[in-house]
């Protein structure tokens, strides 16, 4: 039975009756990383150094050497990043469940507010709002922000003024509802975060990472291409690398979608 | 405005003028590449000698160098139409003096055009092209930079076109500044993060001749993009790149810091110098307005490290050490590298420290005047030629004044 479910999945792609989309972003060095105060330990950036290139270091081969910290480039929230997540059993990226992995995905259309104000909030009753058009959150689903703000560039994307970033998220309240009401899987943005740029002067503080992390939930930002699936019907597959006891991970994240939807 | 250069004509090998010098008269280097005016002298009779001897041409007792005046007379003057040396016949002609010093010795210099037999003169110790020390001499108070023999011994920002290479160093506006007010015909100052703000972009927007670029000397694919694009227009490059981060050894961030720094002040030096410093070396001998020189600005803590300052002290001594093996590079092209160790600059990162600290003005005009110098090694701020002093003086002495957090 198993092996039909699978060889239907095959076919589906085969034909494009099921179609991957990539919701990754290019993995580059001058992709904007978190910024904390400087006196803070700091994030390394994306660097990717080549070792050889079919030449005196290596004549017939392509290599690189890769270094950059684990909340870079399009990534992945383990509950352990957060200090709410700390005690969660299975909470790094190493030990998490793999069949969480794969799992779906509701996309929450924010973009007109998100244009209209980068500060744009996600609300309880935004979502509520949409429930009522495309039916109740799933337990277990990733719920996706799409803000459109992957399409921004360089400074336009990190938002950055001197009295911190500016760049749309949730609110706290949604985040509660979201993880103590609804059950989440995760929360998923197009951001440097999952919480709002000024995040940090919400009740609680950071209140995706509070929530999402405390409950063993787990966080997506930088996707891109949102605007690619469907409200609902959309399947995840969000599978960070397996790094020791590690808080997270750049990723490759990939949606299925049926065919009609892509 | 520039000449623009003939592109069907092939560009010049740099040459060098004789290098050949003794182990003793590199003294003399030493002296040339601060800016000091010393020459050699008897430790016993206190007569001062040139060129350099082994012994006091004299009594034979041993030489020592010792700052000296540096007035002289000029007996005759040669000059050289068709020299023999290939250096100097491309320069050609080329002015050569004798000269009577006012501290006893008589001296060949290289001369400026100007200086007429009997006239007063002011000597300069520098260094050629080579990297030696010469003496030149002009007309007292005369402008030494409108001799051609001046203007190939140092680096004058004048027509030239400079990278600066980290646009939020302190130094940066008011090195633009000074670079714009002495003639630069361009100045690209890098930008490394371009995706954050840039405080002081509309300000250096407003030097003339400036332009901002993308650099981040952390990214090899950064820098390395950057000298495909000017890697062969850069006469100068001025290196900022700094990321001053205090802390001991056992500070909670101290072992990332010091990575982050290293990666800035060394590994970053290492890429410029891979990216940059070929097409450069290259032009040494592009015109009069060719490829002249690169310049590391770094901290005093290069050379003495507070505890405090662990990683970063560490990171300036290795990117100091990365100086040498770059300035043999550069020197196949007649280039100078030219170190400015400052103390502590007036920013947030130096906050705690005690005054007098370095300004960015100071910083800037200090590099400023060592290019039009010529200089090799320059040292900003009270604090900064106050502990290297004491370096030569006593170095265990400044090792427990640093441990006990006195500076």
């Amino acid at each position: 039975m198993a092996m039909d479910v699978l060889a239907t999945l095959i076919s589906a792609l085969a034909c494009g009756q099921v179609r991957v989309v990539d919701l990754t972003q290019t993995l580059t060095e001058d992709f904007p990383t978190i910024v904390l105060p400087p006196e803070f330990g700091q994030s390394a950036p994306v660097r990717i150094e080549q070792i050889a290139h079919y030449d005196a270091a290596g004549p017939a081969w392509y290599w690189n050497n890769l270094s950059f910290g684990e909340h870079t480039g399009t990534h992945f929230d383990a509950p352990a990043h957060w200090f709410t997540g700390r005690d969660v059993a299975r909470g790094t990226v190493d030990t998490l469940p793999a069949e969480d992995m794969i799992a779906p995905a509701c996309v929450v259309d924010c973009t007109a507010g998100c244009a209209a104000d980068p500060d744009f909030l996600l609300t309880r009753q935004q979502l509520e709002a949409w429930e009522a058009s495309h039916g109740r959150i799933p337990q277990g689903a990733w719920v996706l922000m799409r803000s459109d703000w992957s399409q921004r560039k360089g400074a336009a994307y990190a938002g950055l003024r001197g009295d911190g970033a500016h760049t749309p998220g949730p609110d706290a309240e949604a985040m509660r509802w979201l993880v103590q009401e609804r059950g989440i899987l995760g929360f998923g943005t197009e951001t440097i975060g999952t919480d709002a740029g000024q995040g940090g002067d919400f009740t609680p503080s950071y209140p995706a990472h509070h929530y999402l992390h405390g409950a063993g939930r787990y966080g997506l930002q930088c996707l891109t291409n949102l605007h690619l699936l469907p409200p609902t019907g959309a399947v995840l597959l969000a599978a960070p690398l397996k790094v020791h006891a590690g808080s997270g991970s750049p990723l490759r994240v990939l949606a299925l979608v049926t065919g009609d939807e892509a | 405005m520039r000449d623009k250069k003939n592109p069907t004509l092939r560009t010049r090998h740099p040459l060098l003028p004789p290098a050949a010098r003794s182990t003793a008269a590199h003294l003399l280097t030493a002296a040339a590449a601060q800016g000091r005016f010393a020459l050699p002298c008897c430790t016993q009779c206190g007569r001062f000698a040139w060129p350099m001897p082994e012994a006091c041409p004299e009594c034979l007792a041993e030489v020592a160098l010792k700052d000296a005046p540096n007035e002289a007379r000029l007996i005759s003057a040669t000059k050289a139409e068709v020299p023999a040396d290939s250096y100097f016949r491309e320069r050609a002609p080329w002015w050569v003096g004798l000269v009577q010093m006012g501290c006893g010795p008589q001296a060949l210099v290289h001369l400026h055009p100007a200086a007429q037999v009997g006239d007063a003169l002011d000597m300069t110790l520098m260094l050629d092209r080579a990297g030696q020390a010469v003496l030149h001499a002009g007309p007292i108070g005369g402008d030494m930079t409108t001799d051609p023999q001046w203007q190939h011994m140092t680096a004058d920002p004048r027509g030239r076109r400079i990278l600066i290479t980290d646009a939020r160093h302190i130094a940066a506006l008011p090195l633009a500044i000074a670079l714009a007010g002495a003639g630069a015909a361009a100045i690209f100052a890098g930008v490394p993060e371009m995706w954050k703000p840039l405080p002081q972009r509309e300000a250096l927007l407003a030097v003339p001749g400036l332009v901002l670029v993308p650099l981040d000397v952390t990214s090899d694919r950064s820098v390395a993009d950057l000298a495909h694009d000017i890697g062969g227009k850069v006469e100068i490059l001025i290196n900022t790149a700094d990321l001053p981060r205090p802390g001991g050894l056992t500070a909670p961030t101290a072992q990332a810091d010091a990575r982050a720094a290293m990666e800035t002040v060394a590994f970053g030096l290492m890429r410029l110098a891979r990216s940059f410093g070929p097409p450069m070396t290259a032009r040494g001998a592009d015109g009069p307005l060719g490829a002249v020189a690169w310049v590391n600005v770094l901290s005093v803590f290069s050379r003495a490290h507070p505890p405090a300052l662990a990683g970063y002290g560490a990171a300036h001594a290795a990117g100091l050490a990365l100086c040498h093996a770059l300035r043999a590079d550069l020197a196949t092209g007649g280039l100078r590298l030219m170190t400015v160790l400052t103390g502590p600059t007036e920013d947030d990162w130096f906050q705690t420290f005690d005054p007098p600290k370095v300004s960015g003005k100071a910083l800037a005009a200090a590099i400023v005047a060592g290019l039009q110098r010529g200089l090799e090694e320059v040292s900003v701020g009270d604090l900064a030629k106050d502990l290297l002093q004491r370096l030569d003086e006593n170095p265990k002495a400044v090792e427990r004044a640093l441990a006990s957090g006195r500076i």
